[in-house]
């Protein structure tokens, strides 16, 4: 008998995704990309929610939900590394340990 | 609903939008073919486009939902609408004196300003996930690239980046909710979810939604426990650009709030009331009692507004029409006090750069009396002294809460307000009180303008513009209801 792969799997691994991302962010004590990337992961994994969810209420508005997160999160990822690369420039490390000059 | 989109008078809900849209294209291009040196030529060519926006916003009521429900035009959306728009053009103006020593001299700072308007537009106006999200975006990512225009600056260029991790976190977070709504509701549409709310009731699924939605949004208003990048941006990045953060965002992204809790999650009035009440006071106590170590003063100033935040959240909380006339109200007054705020700060001036600390204000009093008297009553102000305009704002918000039967949260908030008293007041003792150490330099005019507008309607606020002003959020609120 095989295993009926249906809407709760999905969502499961979704919501996975989703904290694996958000501890990402905010355990990784050693580089920003590792940051940039986890923020990818959270996006994807809200991308898997809509896909999921658009296949089983069979309505398509959340593909093209997907879609435009898909669109906008190339944006995102440019500009962040845009700023990534300026921030290097100032300081001459990407480690997170040195995103220190403000504290209080 | 439908609306056919090559027809152009259909369109009339949001002129004001595509207006601003096509402005900043012909305004980049401008940009573009003109000499670097012009960049002070776009940036009061920006700032008529925001007026020439807000007349259109003011004077063509065409309400309605367009853009197969993506888009709604209302009397709330337009005032505040008026707002944003206000906020950003004074902002821009305040970094015309300053553009050269904090790296604004260049165009794209006021397109960059305009396209993160429009973003905050399009997020008043939102009325689907998909429009709020693509306008929460069009700004945030405007904003981001703001904080660190700065680009051979250490400060601003950290600024920029943990505004972004923290920004680009909260969009994960509201994007999540948004999915867990769309997959237990069925719609993206706020019209068509509340009504499938109210038809199916609440699942727990619904309410995780919810959560995560409420909580991306607390982060773009800065509300506790989601401020952590609140104080580190505002003093890493340039003080107009802090002043801009402070003014058109918080707004927009208060107006996002009040749409969807009120309107959207009517029908779960007492679970969104929970996660709104612990936001204010968690804000309004935290900011109280963080604020009173700071030495930076702008680090002072993201606490101060992280309590506003915390005070105006006080009305909505009350989840009734007075509440959110008082929120309106209240983002108003903030507005044209935080306005002034940044006029003062930008006027103390030394030869060897703008004033930082508290104590560099010390005995400002002597040598620049009318800033330092500005700057005083802005801040008795924002501690909510009558007969002020700051203490008509709070008065709006905790009439809402005790009608609302909201007693603790009230008590809790005027305690909050009262300890907040204590460092506003040093600041005021500072310039007053103590021994001079600083020359300033002279005030530029504009600044002083500001300064003497926004001091004129905090004094003068119940005889001049709050009647009109209260009248007009009553309709504004009203619309929503």
């Amino acid at each position: 008998m095989g295993l009926e792969i249906g809407l709760g799997h999905y969502l499961t691994v979704a919501a996975i995704l989703f904290t694996l991302g958000v501890f990402g962010i905010f355990i990784n004590r050693k580089n920003i990309i590792v940051i940039l990337m986890s923020v990818e992961l959270i996006l994807l994994a809200v991308n898997l929610n809509l896909v999921a969810f658009s296949a089983h209420l069979a309505d398509l508005q959340g593909q093209v939900f997907a879609l435009m997160i898909l669109t906008v999160a190339a944006a995102e990822a440019a500009i962040g590394l845009a700023i990534l690369v300026i921030f290097y420039r100032n300081r001459g490390s990407i480690a997170v340990e040195d995103v220190n000059m403000m504290k209080g | 609903m439908n609306s056919d989109v090559t027809d152009f008078a259909s369109l009339a809900p949001a002129y004001p939008e595509i207006l601003m849209a096509l402005g900043v294209l012909v305004l980049l291009l401008l940009g573009v073919v003109l000499n670097k040196e012009r960049s002070l030529l776009i940036t009061w060519l920006s700032v008529g486009l925001l007026v020439a926006t807000g007349l259109i916003v003011l004077l063509q009521p065409a309400d309605g939902v367009i853009f197969n429900g993506l888009f709604i035009a209302d009397s709330f959306g337009r005032f505040m609408k008026v707002l944003v728009l206000g906020g950003a053009g004074l902002a821009l103006i305040l970094s015309i004196s300053n553009a050269e020593e904090n790296g604004l001299h260049k165009f794209e700072y006021s397109i960059l300003a305009l396209l993160a308007t429009l973003g905050m537009m399009v997020m008043v106006s939102a009325n689907d996930l998909m429009s709020l999200y693509v306008g929460l975006e069009l700004q945030s990512l405007s904003l981001y690239v703001m904080a660190a225009i700065k680009r051979d600056d250490g400060r601003a260029s950290e600024a920029g980046l943990k505004y972004f991790v923290l920004g680009a976190l909260s969009s994960g977070l509201l994007l999540y909710g948004a999915s867990l709504i769309y997959g237990f509701t069925g719609h993206t549409n706020l019209g068509e979810i509340v009504v499938a709310i109210a038809n199916e009731g609440r699942s727990i699924g619904l309410i995780f939604g919810v959560v995560f939605l409420l909580a991306g949004v607390a982060f773009k208003i800065s509300a506790v426990p989601f401020h952590m990048w609140t104080p580190d941006v505002y003093e890493g990045a340039p003080t107009p650009v802090t002043a801009f953060f402070a003014m058109a965002p918080k707004v927009a992204a208060m107006t996002l709030m009040i749409r969807l809790v009120m309107d959207t999650f009517a029908p779960i009035t007492s679970d969104w009331q929970q996660i709104v009440i612990f936001l204010s006071i968690a804000s309004m106590v935290l900011a109280a009692f963080a604020a009173i170590g700071q030495q930076s003063l702008k680090r002072l100033i993201a606490y101060s507004s992280i309590g506003h935040v915390g005070f105006a959240l006080v009305g909505l909380s009350s989840g009734t029409q007075v509440g959110v006339e008082g929120v309106a109200i209240y983002m108003a007054i903030y507005v044209a006090m935080t306005v002034g705020l940044f006029a003062c700060l930008l006027s103390f001036r030394t030869e060897t750069g703008y004033v930082e600390t508290i104590d560099e204000l010390a005995g400002a009093a002597q040598s620049r009396p009318f800033v330092a008297a500005v700057m005083a009553i802005l801040m008795f102000s924002l501690i909510g002294l009558p007969p002020l305009a700051g203490f008509f704002a709070k008065w709006h918000v905790f009439l809402a809460a005790i009608e609302a039967n909201l007693y603790v949260l009230s008590v809790i908030g005027v305690l909050a307000s009262a300890v907040s008293a204590f460092y506003y007041l040093r600041v005021v003792k500072v310039m007053f009180f103590d021994a001079p150490v600083k020359q300033f330099a002279a005030v530029p005019g504009e600044l002083n303008i500001i300064m003497a507008a926004s001091g004129f309607l905090v004094v003068t606020y119940y005889f001049t513009v709050g009647n009109p002003l209260a009248q007009w959020a009553h309709i504004a609120a009203g619309s929503l209801f």
